[in-house]
């Protein structure tokens, strides 16, 4: 068991060393980047803001609930909702959903390579396959996943207002009050880091268990399932870890 | 010319390759058949360097590629073309941006030399017309015909191909060997054809190894194989009791 984890985290290691040579043609590169940023980024926006504006709708609610009978302002409920939204939901929720969504697509997608041989068919051409499929897809999920991150937060602050000020549980005033009350600038930091570890993370691993899937079909699923499951547990380990090092 | 010296390979302790002999000639169609099992594509890997033998020694002319260093080998690859299987073509690209994808990524040629060229190789493959589709839009011979394409677009010394007519009819199949043969005729490439298709041995086997348990069975050429009496050779390619009475009147026993 410990051997097979190292293993695995030797082998990890060297594909990323391979990643990181001289690309062939840097144009050629920078096209994929575009695409892969396409489909993460684009093809994200929509199931990310739903889920958002849900998540910012509950939370706003649930809190303007629990403070109805207490001595405590309703103005807190835009705070705690800001405040809960920037430094945990938007980040975590998004990219938990993202490793879903993303993390399933690139397995499948470079496991699928590797089973029709094109990666083979690469390999012969020169191409370093490691640089080549695997670079391009981290590159772009460095990019565009901040940015759904950020605008994930933007939405469920708005879901919190829709959901409590139009059904009269608060005030207008009340809720944007909260939202501007006791701001702290380093959460957004803190977001933002979590945001670059949890990118790295949805699409370096599924990216690994695609690369090296071995098999069928059955082992394609199998690989594309790891590399959800394994993604989300990474996610919520280092989650956990960045906040005991940034609080 | 590809020599190919004692190539023996092992996974664990099975020995799949047990020290194979054997020369590839520039411009011939070099055949390797034999039954399933035989180490034909463990032997096909071996030689464009997808693996490492455990022992031996690969030269291509006068590079042995068994000493290269990673950085060589990607240098010595883009004189290798090679047609897979299922020819592994690239799902989210045309039929002419697969041509195109090795002198996208190889060359510095202009967007029109570059066109021309994929324009010629759609000629010589016979492909007008479907430039714009894709893979999954196309049949299987006209895949094979995409990836042969691919593989001799940058001009390639050395063809591999792995079981060009596997999944296609005899007629298609007899479109593909021709191809592959007139190619290497024209252009004078060393080309290596891992086939166990009997017509393909037939038609262009102007050097045929035969592969049995890993050992260098046979060689010779097309002409030799009707009338040789080497057992191996006569149940490979006459296996069925039709095709040995054919033989046997072809003989006139």
């Amino acid at each position: 068991m410990i051997l097979n984890i190292f293993y695995h985290i030797g082998r990890f290691v060297n594909l990323f060393r391979l990643m990181f040579s001289k690309p062939e043609k840097l144009s050629m590169y920078w096209k994929e980047v575009a695409r892969q940023m396409n489909d993460i980024g684009v093809g994200s926006v929509l199931i990310v803001s739903m889920i958002a504006l849900f998540i910012g709708a509950v939370a706003a609610m649930q809190f303007a609930y629990q403070l109805g009978n207490t001595f405590v302002p309703l103005y807190y409920t835009g705070y705690v909702v800001r405040d809960m939204t920037i430094i945990e939901l938007a980040p975590t929720i998004t990219c938990l959903v993202l490793a879903g969504k993303v993390g399933s697509n690139i397995a499948a997608e470079i496991g699928g390579m590797r089973q029709k041989e094109q990666i083979d068919a690469l390999e012969i051409m020169g191409v370093n396959t490691a640089s080549y499929l695997i670079a391009p897809k981290l590159i772009a999920a460095l990019i565009v996943v901040p940015m759904l991150v950020a605008i994930s937060a933007f939405i469920s602050i708005f879901g919190g207002f829709l959901a409590v000020v139009p059904t009269g549980m608060i005030t207008e005033a009340d809720y944007v009050l909260g939202l501007r009350s006791f701001f702290v600038p380093y959460n957004v930091f803190m977001m933002f880091v979590k945001a670059f570890v949890f990118a790295f993370m949805l699409s370096a691993i599924p990216a690994y268990q695609g690369y090296f899937v071995k098999g069928g079909s059955i082992e394609l699923g199998k690989a594309s399932t790891n590399a959800v499951v394994l993604s989300d547990v990474a996610i919520l380990l280092s989650d956990y870890i960045i906040a005991l090092i940034l609080t | 010319m590809i020599r190919a010296i004692d190539i023996k390979k092992s996974f664990d302790d099975v020995e799949v390759l047990k020290g194979i002999t054997t020369t590839f000639e520039k411009g011939k169609t070099n055949l390797i058949i034999g039954l399933s099992g035989a180490g034909k594509t463990v032997f096909l890997k071996l030689l464009v360097s997808l693996m490492k033998p455990t022992e031996g020694e690969i030269w291509y002319d006068d590079t042995n590629i068994t000493k290269l260093n990673k950085r060589q080998l990607i240098d010595l690859r883009k004189d290798i073309g090679m047609l897979f299987q299922g020819s592994a073509l690239f799902d989210s690209l045309t039929v002419e941006e697969n041509i195109r994808f090795p002198l996208d990524m190889f060359t510095k040629k202009s967007k029109k030399e570059k066109q021309y060229r994929v324009d010629e190789m759609i000629d010589v493959v016979n492909l007008k017309g479907s430039n714009a589709k894709y893979p999954g839009e196309i049949s299987g011979g006209m895949q094979k015909r995409v990836g042969i394409a691919r593989s001799i677009v940058l001009n390639p010394k050395y063809l591999f191909c792995d079981e060009p007519n596997s999944g296609l009819d005899p007629k298609t199949s007899m479109v593909i060997d021709d191809l592959i043969h007139r190619i290497t005729k024209e252009n004078q490439i060393t080309t290596v054809i891992n086939t166990h298709d009997m017509n393909s041995v037939m038609e262009i086997g102007e050097k045929i190894n035969l592969l049995h348990m890993g050992k260098l069975a046979w060689v010779g050429n097309k002409d030799e194989v009707l009338e040789n009496e080497n057992e191996l050779l006569q149940n490979f390619i006459f296996a069925s009791p039709f095709l040995q009475r054919l033989r046997k009147r072809a003989l006139g026993k």
